[in-house]
Parts: C-alpha cells; sequence; structure tokens
C-alpha cells in the first residue's frame, strides 16, 4: 500500500507543496513583522497615569506609555529575585515609556502588574516631542512670553499650538538661512580659498589675482554679515516663548518653544486626530533629516543617498557589464580561455561583498583616489577630495559587487536571440557591428534589464562593503544640491541599509530606536520593491517590443 | 482561393511555359562554381562541385537531405563564413570575380547576393522599418527614398496592398506567409542581383507555397534566382535549370524540363522516380 502510495508521486508533490508554502509563509513572515512593528511606531498611544506601589516602598505615579508586556512563570520569577506570593502563577510586567530623560535619567522603566493600584487616562496628559532629551510627558500649567505667564489652565492649551506653529515656522526659516545660504557661502568661500591656494602653488598669484581674490571674498563677508544679522533677530524670537509644564512627580519644568517639535494630548485625540498625527509623523519621517543621534526624526538623507547611489551604480555597471558579455559571447573565440573567464566571472559573484569593501579601500580610496588628489586637487592638500570614502567610491565598488550578474544575463539574453536573426541581418549586407547595434542589442536589452534587476536588488541591501567605502552615521549635506558642480561624488552619504544597523545596534537608546528600525526596514525593502519595479515595467516594455520570433 | 488569385495564378502559369521557351537558348553566366569543395573540421560536405547558374533564370537545386544543396547556396554569399570549422577552396565567381578573393567585401558582395531564409525571419521592428533595414545600413535615411523603396520593394513582393495601411505594425504579428514575402521584400529592397531562396516555402500553407511560387516567377524578370527546395513538384513548377546533388556531389544539371523528363545518370532518375531520397 504505502509503496503504490510512494510510486503515485503524491508524496513528493506534498514535499513540493510544503516546501513552497514553507517559503511563501517565512517571506510574508518577515513582510508582516516589519509592516506591523514598523508603521504602528507612528501611531499616537495613550498615556496612562500609574498609582503605583512598590512592596515598603512609598506610592508613587507613573506617567508614560504601555509599549510592552512580558509574562514570566512564578517559579523563573524567583530565580530571579522577585519575591512572588504562593498563589500566584505568573508575574506580569509592564514596559513603560515614561520619556523625561532630561529629569530622570532614562526614558523606559519596567513596572510589575501587582503593584499598580490604580491607572486612568486623563485627557490632559501632554507628550512633548523634543529637540532634545526625548520625549517629555506631563501636564501643562502655563504658556510664558518673554518670561511673562501669558495663558493658564485650559486656555492655555490652544495658545500654546500657535506658539508652536510660530517657532515651527521661525525654525524652518533659521534652518532655511543656515544650511541653504550661509552653507552657500561657506562653500563659494572654501572654493575661493582653494583657487587661491591653486593660484599660489601654480606661482601665478599675482597683485591682481590676489586683488580679484580679496574683492569677491569681501562680497561674500558682507551678504554674509547681513545673514548672520537676519539670524539674531530669528533666533531671539524663537527664544522669546516658553512653556511650564508639571511632571509625573509633581515638579515643574520650563521648556523654551525653540527646543519643541509638537506637543499633543493623545488622550483627547479623536480618531481623525490622530489619523492626521500619524499622517504628519509620516511625512517627517519620509522627509525629515534625523534628530538625536538618529533616533528621532526623519531618514531622508538615507533613503536620498541609497537611491542616488544605486542609480549611480546602475550607470557604471550596466556599459561595462553589457560591453563584457558582447565581447564573450560575439567577438571571443569560444574555447578554454572564455569557460575560463566565465568561471572567474561566476566566481567573482561569490566572493563576500566585505571583500570588495576592502577592496575598494584600499584600491579605489586609497590609490585610485589618492592619485587623483595628487594630479588634480594639490590646492587642498592635506584635505583628500577623492582620496577618502565617498559616493564615487561607493557606487564603484558595488559596480564592481554586481558586474559578474550583468555580464551572466546578458551573455543569456545574448545566446538566446536565433541565429536566423543575426543572419537575415548579415544577409542584407550588414557588418556584424551594424548587426550587433540594429538587431542584436536591442533584441537582448531586456536580459541586460534583468540583468540589472538583479544588480540593483543586490546594491540597494547591500552594507557591510558601504561601510568602509563611503558610507557615514550622519552626513551634513546631500550629495546634490544646489552648489555647482551639483552633483558631488567626493561626498559621504547616508543609507538605509547601514541606518539600519547603526540606529538598532549603535544607538545610546535602543528601545526608542527599535521601532525605528523597523519603520527604517519597511522602507529599505520598499525602495528597493520601487526601483526594481521600475526597472521590471521598462524590461518587460522592451520585451513586448522586441518579442522574439515564436516557433 | 478566390477567383482574383486562380486567375492570377493561370496567367501565371503561362509565364512559366514562356520561360521554358526561353531557356531552350544559350543564356549569359551570371555565377559560375569551380572545383569548389567544403569541409566542417574534418568532413568534406561538398567535393569538387563545378556549375554554371544562368543570368536571370531560375536554378533549382534538388536532393535528398544532408546532400550539401544548402551548404552549396550559402556559400554563393558566403553565410559559411560565419561556420567557424568551415573551411573552402575552389571559386565561386560571380560576373567573373571569385567572390572568395582576400579583396572582396564580405558585406558589399551580400548586397549583391540576397538570402532568404527556410524560416520567416522578419526583424522585431516595424514592418516599414523591416523593407528599410538595408538601405539604413547603407546610409539612406531620406524618408523619400525610404518611402518609395519600401513601397517598390512591397509591390515586388506582391504585399503592398495587403500591407499599406500597416506599415507602422509589429511585423512579428503577421502570418507566416506573409512574413516570408516581407523577408523578400527586405531582399529585394536593396536591389541584388542574385537572389538566393533556402526552401522558402517549406514552412507555408499551400496557398502562401503558391503565392511564393508565383512571385519567384516574377521576381527573375530582375533578378538570377537560385532556390533550394524539397519538394520536386516545386522545383519543376518554378526553375528553368535544375541541379541535382547527393552526398556533397553535384550528380547533374540541366534545363528543367530535360531532367525530369529524360535524365542522363540513373541516381537522378532513381531520386525523381521516388525511389530513394
Amino acid at each position: 500500500m504505502i509503496k503504490l502510495w510512494f510510486k503515485s508521486g503524491a508524496p513528493w508533490i506534498w514535499l513540493n507543496a510544503a516546501a513552497v508554502s514553507t517559503c511563501l509563509i517565512m517571506i510574508v513572515g518577515v513582510l508582516g513583522l516589519v509592516t506591523v512593528r514598523g508603521v504602528g511606531h507612528f501611531w499616537p498611544h495613550e498615556v496612562t497615569r500609574f498609582s503605583y506601589q512598590e512592596e515598603g516602598k512609598q506610592p508613587r505615579i507613573i506617567i508614560g506609555e504601555k509599549v510592552d508586556t512580558s509574562i514570566t512563570p512564578a517559579a523563573m520569577a524567583k530565580s530571579t529575585g522577585f519575591k512572588m506570593a504562593d498563589d500566584e502563577e505568573t508575574l506580569v510586567q509592564y514596559l513603560i515609556k515614561t520619556g523625561n530623560r532630561d529629569l530622570t535619567g532614562t526614558d523606559f522603566l519596567w513596572i510589575q502588574a501587582r503593584n499598580v493600584k490604580e491607572h486612568s487616562h486623563p485627557v490632559d496628559m501632554m507628550v512633548i516631542e523634543r529637540r532634545e532629551w526625548g520625549n517629555f510627558y506631563g501636564q501643562l500649567l502655563e504658556v510664558k512670553e518673554n518670561h511673562k505667564t501669558i495663558a493658564t489652565g485650559t486656555t492655555a492649551w490652544p495658545i500654546l499650538q500657535a506658539k508652536i506653529d510660530e517657532a515651527l515656522a521661525v525654525f524652518k526659516e533659521i534652518a532655511h538661512l543656515e544650511k541653504k545660504e550661509i552653507g552657500a557661502i561657506n562653500y563659494a568661500l572654501e572654493r575661493l580659498r582653494l583657487k587661491q591656494r591653486k593660484l599660489e602653488l601654480q606661482n601665478k598669484l599675482d597683485d591682481a589675482a590676489k586683488q580679484s581674490i580679496a574683492a569677491e571674498k569681501a562680497g561674500y563677508e558682507v551678504d554674509y554679515k547681513q545673514y548672520q544679522a537676519q539670524l539674531a533677530t530669528l533666533y531671539q524670537k524663537i527664544r522669546r516663548d516658553s512653556l511650564v509644564a508639571t511632571t509625573e512627580s509633581g515638579a515643574t519644568l520650563e521648556i523654551p518653544l525653540a527646543k519643541v517639535v509638537r506637543a499633543f494630548q493623545p488622550n483627547a485625540m479623536s480618531l481623525f486626530d490622530k489619523i492626521v498625527h500619524y499622517g504628519t509623523k509620516v511625512v517627517e519621517f519620509l522627509a525629515d533629516d534625523p534628530r538625536e543621534a538618529n533616533t528621532e526624526g526623519g531618514i531622508f538623507p538615507a533613503i536620498f543617498g541609497t537611491v542616488m547611489m544605486v542609480m549611480m551604480m546602475s550607470v557604471i555597471v550596466t556599459p561595462f557589464g553589457v560591453i563584457a558579455a558582447v565581447y564573450l559571447r560575439e567577438y571571443a573565440k569560444q574555447g578554454f580561455t572564455t569557460r575560463l573567464i566565465r568561471i572567474a566571472v561566476n566566481n567573482l559573484a561569490g566572493v563576500p561583498s566585505v571583500v570588495y569593501g576592502v577592496f575598494g579601500l584600499g584600491f579605489f580610496v586609497y590609490i585610485l583616489g589618492g592619485n587623483i588628489d595628487q594630479l588634480f586637487f594639490p590646492e587642498s592638500a592635506p584635505a583628500p577630495v577623492f582620496g577618502t570614502p565617498g559616493l564615487l567610491w561607493a557606487s564603484i565598488t558595488l559596480a564592481l559587487l554586481t558586474l559578474p550578474v550583468v555580464i551572466v544575463s546578458t551573455e543569456e539574453g545574448l545566446a538566446r536571440i536565433p541565429s536566423s536573426i543575426r543572419e537575415g541581418s548579415l544577409a542584407l549586407g550588414a557588418t556584424k557591428l551594424e548587426t550587433l547595434w540594429l538587431t542584436v542589442l536591442p533584441m537582448a536589452s531586456p536580459a541586460m534589464m534583468t540583468g540589472l534587476i538583479l544588480a540593483v536588488a543586490r546594491a540597494a541591501g547591500e552594507v557591510a562593503p558601504l561601510m568602509l567605502v563611503g558610507v557615514v552615521k550622519l552626513a551634513p549635506t546631500l550629495p546634490l544640491d544646489g552648489n555647482f558642480p551639483f552633483l558631488h561624488l567626493d561626498r559621504k552619504f547616508m543609507h538605509l541599509g547601514f541606518h539600519i544597523y547603526d540606529v538598532g545596534f549603535q544607538s545610546p537608546n535602543v528601545e526608542a530606536a527599535r521601532p525605528l528600525v523597523y519603520a527604517t526596514a519597511l522602507l529599505l525593502v520598499l525602495v528597493i520593491i520601487g526601483l526594481n519595479l521600475a526597472a521590471i515595467v521598462i524590461r518587460n516594455n522592451l520585451r513586448e517590443k522586441y518579442r522574439a520570433l515564436e516557433g | 482561393m478566390s477567383a482574383q488569385e486562380i486567375r492570377t495564378h493561370s496567367i501565371d502559369m503561362s509565364s512559366v511555359l514562356r520561360g521554358k521557351e526561353e531557356s531552350q537558348h544559350p543564356n549569359e553566366t551570371c555565377i559560375k562554381v569551380e572545383n569548389l569543395n567544403l569541409f566542417y573540421g574534418d568532413k568534406q560536405a561538398l567535393h569538387g562541385v563545378n556549375m554554371e547558374m544562368p543570368k536571370k533564370k531560375v536554378t533549382a537545386y534538388i536532393g535528398p537531405s544532408g546532400c550539401g544543396k544548402s551548404t552549396l547556396l550559402r556559400c554563393i554569399n558566403r553565410m559559411n563564413d560565419l561556420v567557424d570549422s568551415a573551411r573552402i577552396d575552389g571559386k565561386i565567381l560571380l560576373d567573373g570575380e571569385n567572390i572568395y578573393d582576400k579583396s572582396v567585401n564580405v558585406a558589399a558582395l551580400r548586397r549583391r547576393v540576397g538570402m532568404v531564409f527556410q524560416k520567416p525571419n522578419p526583424f522585431p521592428k516595424s514592418i516599414f522599418e523591416n523593407v528599410a533595414y538595408g538601405l539604413r545600413i547603407q546610409g539612406v535615411n531620406d524618408k523619400r527614398v525610404l518611402e518609395e523603396t519600401v513601397e517598390n520593394a512591397l509591390r515586388g513582393a506582391a504585399l503592398w496592398d495587403e500591407m499599406k495601411d500597416r506599415l507602422n505594425d509589429n511585423a512579428l504579428g503577421m502570418s507566416g506567409g506573409q512574413q516570408q514575402r516581407l523577408v523578400i521584400a527586405r531582399a529585394i529592397a536593396i536591389e541584388p542581383e542574385v537572389l538566393l531562396l533556402d526552401e522558402p516555402a517549406s514552412a507555408l500553407d499551400p496557398i502562401s507555397t503558391l503565392k511564393i511560387e508565383e512571385l519567384i516567377n516574377e521576381l527573375k524578370e530582375k533578378y538570377t534566382i537560385v532556390i533550394v527546395t524539397h519538394n520536386m513538384q516545386q522545383a519543376a513548377r518554378v526553375s528553368d535549370y535544375t541541379a541535382f546533388m547527393y552526398m556533397g556531389e553535384l550528380i547533374e544539371i540541366g534545363t528543367t524540363s530535360e531532367l525530369f523528363t529524360n535524365p542522363v545518370k540513373k541516381q537522378t532518375e532513381d531520386y525523381i522516380t521516388g525511389r530513394y531520397g
């Protein structure tokens, strides 16, 4: 019976189905976990007020968001030092995000459920997101302008919101001035300094040149003074207002509005308010710079850096891979050498990526970059220009890493083109080159795109080599901006993959950063899916256009 | 088949007869094969072939599979150059010039000797671009010239009336017979002297085959045509001269009517009477 059953092939089919389902479950599981954990982070959670009394201690109040619950069996809890009553079967503990790091030294607190005497959700509980020290949890007491109280009690809340909006507008103006205008002046002054140094090195720095440089410099300095004055008034304006709040322990704290990102009362919010809040938080996450050692704020520079790097890599790897594949498949005499080269190329795909990183650092950055600096940028010595990790070297290193993929799939694409098409073209008097350009390469373009899709998928998720050749924790400037020459290939950049590693494992505040790790991971997956989808759409269009002969 | 088509067909049959009458007279030689040997690696595929093909006539190669007729055909426009292991000695003279001479530009030779393959192989481009391909390679980009040539070529391949409104459609959307006529149009667009047809109708249905045969009869007014065919009736219908090949050797060549009615060699007779092959 069993033997027959085995012979029928049914177990084999079951095995196949099981393998497929396991793969699917794992993929869905990964995406589901990342999505649930990451997406939930931005939702405004209720703030609970606990009356808490530990045995033999004074009762106290704890205010915060309940983040996590852990349930430990009594025996295990006893062995780790908790005093357990005989009738208790489990020890329930809550992880509370209490914020107020500047007052208590920690953001998070574990409390035991059995010691909670009472809990409530007062509507006037306020959460303040600050630029320093993390969140604040407490109750609003009053709003001050120039150290004078202008509103207290329930009337203070709307006034506070208006004042915060005002302060945010000023903050934005300041950021724009400092980053864009003054940044541009600093950039121009640096270029001027380099120009002067270059002329000096070439012994061409005569009086006329000196004068023109000095004049230009003076012009910039006048602008700079003007901006400085503007900044001073803005700073005065933003420092004018503050708020006073009481904490859980009853102490009062004055917080200047310059340090406030937003204040909200989650317990009083309607569902619609919460959705709006969620939306603004998501937009902030996507479009803003990070704050507080990357644990708060947005990750725009990392998204931008990732996409930029992948695009640069594609621009480099595609022509190289295609040309190599065309030579190998179309021109090289097939034999031992080409077979050897193919084996080498395939093995190249299996080299651990960090090895490419080391090679990139050793060869591209130090040798190539160092020589470029000596030859073309002597004026900026001892500071390196290309002799230091940066976008260009990262892109080239990843291009090298993904080259085998492009070569292999392009070769396969070329091999699949029917010889009748080549012969048809040759029979019309086309040379081999014309045949390649006019028919073979266009028809192989979907295969090239397939190679590129695989390359993009691999490159966008790569972290290890990037840490060596150009990615940093926090890049002050984007690699693309309004200052000539606009694309700064020598700059370091941020990357989503590295950001995940950095926030998750190098962060001073791991608990606070954990949801961000999931959110960033989700975004990384989405960015890769987006890049891939774009490439797939292009490929399918090409496929439709160059649909090969059937039969 | 519509009445119209039947009528055209009967008209063409008369032109076949007329062609055969003319072939009685001596003709100017277009292609002359002299002592041609071809090896694929160690294996010899053609053994000392000698033959002459007259200008503006249809010469058909017949013979069993693997007898070397396609190989011989592909020698005439040097398509065998693409096969790495192929080695050739002997001469093929096109208008008195040896096409295997070192000074010959192969691309230029192939412009003079067009070829149509067994399976239709249009490029995955529009119908217009398929026909204009050869001209574009020669650097012709003048839109007016291209349009004129494409129209003439499509008319020449009896495809213009069917396709004149679909010139920008992808050629792969056409039927097999239309594709094969498109490929012929593509070949005659660059006005070659010789047209090589390698079993042009073997992948087609009977009606498409008939159309191709009619086309061959029209084309021979302008081009020297060499056709390889498996189908002896087809050879009898379209060709003026027929060459019988067997095991890489040319057994016999003569006017079609003579070869089919009164073969000199016994092998030929056995083949055309169906005793082997």
